[in-house]
């Protein structure tokens, strides 16, 4: 196999890999707080920003993958 | 039209041997326009009848304190804090937001014989995220360090109680290590997977097709100056509470 070609599929590999566990994290923690919204309604002020915030912490591994795929592509 | 897309910011002109690139300047135009936009505001500070400008940077300050305030618990902690994460805030904001100014991306300079854009977003620039990082790694180093004193910080690492806890510290040292990589790549991968994605797509479609994404560019952008500013205030908020919770450092990462 080529080195070029080689980048690209380990590239697609890591994002793609690297987005599933954050993503099926994010949809928990958006369906919790939808959930605790649709009880008390009153809270939900309070509720969006954790949501925002905890979901940016979740998020933090499919970044380190998107970071090193755009290192490998344009690095 | 070829792709032109890399991590490093292109380099415009040299001051000596100090290379000033795209992102620096525009750093320093985005810092000028907040320090004169707001004291434009000082200077026509009104008490009864507010304007339309006034009125808007009274109720981002006056959210944003009252936000600090609900996270933190104590209204003296907050006023120490409020000035660096909202500095950071806004900073990062209209950072962001001036990448999404029409017609910027055409302002270029002729260097060599290659042009070069003046502007490009200041936060796909890892050096000054990385500096924005340090400052609040640092600041959240010293806040531990005065609460707790040097030695019960240091005993929070090195604990020889049991194998377990002695375990536990050590790896609390790579949470506080893995805190600048997190931190800093969470904003500076977001803005500039932004803006890959966004000149991917005019690549591909010139019309219509990329609005989807710029909207979604317009999300990130408020919501990551909005998160990198608040996860400060939580680091902070961690790092000044009395209470030995060995197990809150882990769930901070």
């Amino acid at each position: 196999m080529e080195l070029e070609a080689a980048k690209m599929l380990g590239a697609g590999i890591a994002i793609g890999l690297g987005a599933i566990g954050p993503g099926i994290g994010e949809g928990i923690a958006a369906s919790k707080a939808l959930e605790a919204i649709g009880r008390n309604p009153e809270a939900s002020g309070k509720i969006v920003p954790l949501m925002f915030v905890s979901m940016a912490i979740a998020e933090s591994t499919a970044i380190y993958a998107l970071v090193i795929s755009l290192i490998i592509l344009f690095g | 039209m070829e792709l032109n897309i890399s991590l490093a910011p292109d380099i415009l002109f040299y001051i000596g041997s100090l290379p000033v690139t795209n992102t620096l300047i525009g750093s320093f135009v985005i810092s000028v326009v907040i320090i004169a936009a707001m004291l434009l505001v000082k200077k026509r500070l009104k008490k009864d009848t507010p304007g339309k400008f006034q009125n808007l940077v009274e109720f981002l300050m006056s959210g944003s304190y009252d936000f600090v305030v609900s996270i933190i618990g104590s209204e003296k902690k907050a006023k120490k804090i409020f000035p660096l994460a909202f500095t950071l805030f806004i900073f990062i904001l209209v950072a962001n937001l001036a990448t999404f100014i029409p017609g910027q991306a055409a302002v270029t300079f002729n260097r060599e014989g290659e042009s070069v854009a003046i502007f490009r977003a200041v936060m796909a620039d890892y050096g000054m995220v990385f500096v924005m990082t340090m400052i609040t790694v640092i600041l959240v180093q010293i806040v531990a360090i005065a609460v707790h004193g040097p030695f019960g910080y240091m005993g929070k690492f090195f604990n020889f109680k049991s194998p377990l806890s002695f375990f536990l510290g050590l790896m609390d040292i790579v949470g506080e290590l893995a805190k600048i990589v997190s931190l800093s790549f969470r904003l500076f991968g977001n803005i500039f997977a932004g803006e890959v994605l966004g000149s991917v797509m005019l690549f591909l479609a010139p019309f219509f097709v990329p609005l989807p994404f710029l909207f979604l560019g317009l999300l990130s952008a408020v919501v990551q100056a909005f998160v990198f500013a608040v996860l400060t205030v939580v680091f902070v908020k961690l790092a000044s509470e009395i209470e030995e919770e060995e197990l809150v450092e882990e769930a901070s990462m």
